[in-house]
């Protein structure tokens, strides 16, 4: 499958997914095809991916094989396809003999979903598996404290040396000299315990065993607003004051890195929802049909605000289920708002494409793309990049980019549509000339 | 009267038992424990060579190697640079900074008084890197 244009290879998946679904139930062909109105060969034409079918027909299809339409025509979601693609990546670049089928992830992903899930669940461990592993090699490398622990370690070690050394090859060494250096051994080797113990207690510090090698602050917090649909409700009509109840009830608060960063991510949502109150921006997006590039007045100048302030509001009042992600200059993921069909890196950068890293280079200005996903989805993208901070006159500010995604409206097509995806780690687009 | 010697480290252990024994070799030995007041101290004292711990209170040892090899009058000042072993990045940065030698701890005394005497023995334009 391999080298097909995107269009042919969606529609080629949609007809291995009709047929994998058909055999998962047991049906016969016949069978599904009487049910849904049309005939076995023309059916069998659909199953091989010779035939495109949408509308009615997907639905009908859809309806008799108990499944949601999207099932059939975008398959295993979006995250779920990069993580095994990413899976098999790693395995190709680590292992030798067999190489894993690429080309049937959806195929896999419909037969067998629990082995699907334990095969994503692993990579992804794996990955935070790694991430920490090179957070602590970073740490051994730089950290101060370590290094002056280590060299006063190091230099007892040395005093301790010296002296025996004297000591062992001077057997007529003065009494008041002799006397002196067996002091000085045991106030060293004292010392050299205390310092021994405290540099473990330096190791064994930052980490419990209730906050797992994979939780970092960040995951807990965006745990936090995922859990909460990105939207909270006692903020939105208490402000501030609508905080600590928030933190009272969210996991992983005990550590004190993950609740500064929760503190401070509510207090900036507080700030937006101060400064754009929900019962102004609701109305006016549901009159815009939720379109930012119709709703830029509200932030009287802030952009990113209206941006954010549409990826918070309630799934329940009719908004579309937006993604967002926040970077700093130099690409570095400071939050994300994830889609499940709109995959966005938790460790390592995005795709180069995306207008999140395009607007870095023109503080201001926001911009709007098209993006056209590999496993097919087609999904509207609007960013901006501002000063969040200034360093002083003549320098230059600290910038932060935001961007906001959605699915885009089937209506529009993808002629326009820039050929992105996840970020190079995952995506299967081996022509990219972005690609790293 | 032998050459002089200042060694700059502020373990006081260190300080006695290398003063000590390099004193038996016919070294005339100051010693000296603190980074911010090295420098004025080396201009006093006028040694023939310095011993220089990396990690000191006030001032590094580094910044103290830089400063020295930026001063006419110590630019060719023989400096034995001493680093914690594994502490690569420390090396690399004192030789670069125009150290002439370096020890990594714990080093034996042997090698200490081995290095020395290549420093001393050597005129000041062959003196470049080496060490343990």
């Amino acid at each position: 499958m391999a080298g097909l244009p995107d269009g042919m290879r969606r529609a080629q998946l949609t007809g291995n997914r009709i047929r994998e679904r058909r055999l998962a139930r047991g049906m016969k062909q016949a069978a599904l095809a009487e049910a849904v109105g049309i005939s076995a060969s023309y059916l069998n034409l659909i199953e091989h991916n010779r035939r495109k079918i949408g509308g009615k027909l997907l639905n009908a299809l859809a309806r008799a094989l108990d499944v949601e339409p999207a099932a059939l025509s975008e398959g295993a979601d979006a995250t779920l396809y990069d993580t095994l693609q990413a899976s098999a990546r790693d395995t190709r670049a680590g292992l030798g003999g067999v190489l894993p089928e690429t080309a049937r992830i959806d195929e896999l992903a419909a037969r067998f979903p629990g082995w699907t899930g334990l095969i994503a669940a692993q990579h992804k461990r794996i990955a935070g598996l790694e991430a920490v592993a090179e957070g602590l090699r970073d740490r051994l490398g730089h950290d101060p404290v370590l290094a002056e622990a280590m060299h006063e370690m190091l230099s007892s070690v040395a005093a301790i040396r010296s002296t025996a050394d004297i000591l062992a090859r001077d057997p007529d060494l003065d009494a008041a000299w002799r006397g002196r250096f067996h002091r000085n051994l045991h106030e060293e080797a004292e010392r050299l315990s205390l310092r021994a113990t405290a540099m473990l207690a330096h190791f064994e510090a930052p980490d419990t065993e209730e906050s797992g090698a994979s939780s970092t602050p960040i995951e807990t917090v965006e745990a936090l607003f995922e859990a909460a649909g990105h939207h909270f409700p006692e903020i939105e009509t208490q402000g501030r004051a609508g905080i600590e109840g928030v933190i009272a009830r969210a996991a992983g608060m005990e550590d004190s890195a993950s609740h500064a960063l929760a503190r401070d991510m509510l207090e900036r949502y507080a700030q937006d929802a101060a400064r754009l109150p929900l019962e102004v921006i609701l109305p006016a997006a549901r009159e815009a049909g939720f379109d930012p590039g119709r709703l830029l007045m509200l932030g009287q100048g802030d952009v990113a605000l209206v941006l954010r302030r549409l990826a918070s509001l309630p799934l329940s009042a009719g908004a579309p289920d937006f993604g967002l992600a926040v970077c700093d200059a130099a690409g570095a993921l400071l939050f994300r708002r994830r889609l499940p069909s709109f995959s966005i890196p938790r460790f390592g950068p995005g795709c180069p494409l995306w207008p999140l890293y395009a607007v870095l280079a023109r503080p201001g200005q926001p911009e709007a793309a098209r993006l056209d996903l590999p496993q097919g989805g087609i999904f509207d993208a609007w960013a901006v990049a501002q000063p969040v901070a200034q360093t002083g006159f003549g320098r230059a500010p600290v910038v932060q980019a935001t961007m906001l995604v959605a699915p885009a409206s089937s209506d529009n097509g993808g002629e326009a549509a820039i050929p992105a995806g996840p970020g190079c780690h995952l995506c299967p687009r081996e022509a990219c000339p972005a690609r790293r | 009267m032998g050459k002089r010697i200042l060694l700059i480290e502020d373990e006081a252990n260190i300080l006695e038992a290398i003063g000590f024994l390099l004193s038996r070799e016919g070294w005339e030995v100051q010693g000296h424990g603190k980074g911010e007041s090295a420098l004025a101290e080396i201009a006093r004292v006028s040694p023939d060579i310095v011993v220089l711990d990396v990690m000191l209170p006030g001032r590094s040892g580094l910044e103290i190697l830089r400063d020295l090899r930026a001063d006419p009058a110590t630019r060719d000042l023989p400096v034995l640079m001493l680093t914690a072993k594994g502490q690569a990045k420390d090396r690399e940065q004192a030789m670069a900074l125009g150290a002439n030698a370096f020890l990594t701890k714990p080093f034996s005394n042997a090698e200490l008084v081995s290095t020395l005497g290549t420093l001393t023995d050597a005129p000041a334009a062959a003196r470049s890197g080496g060490g343990a």
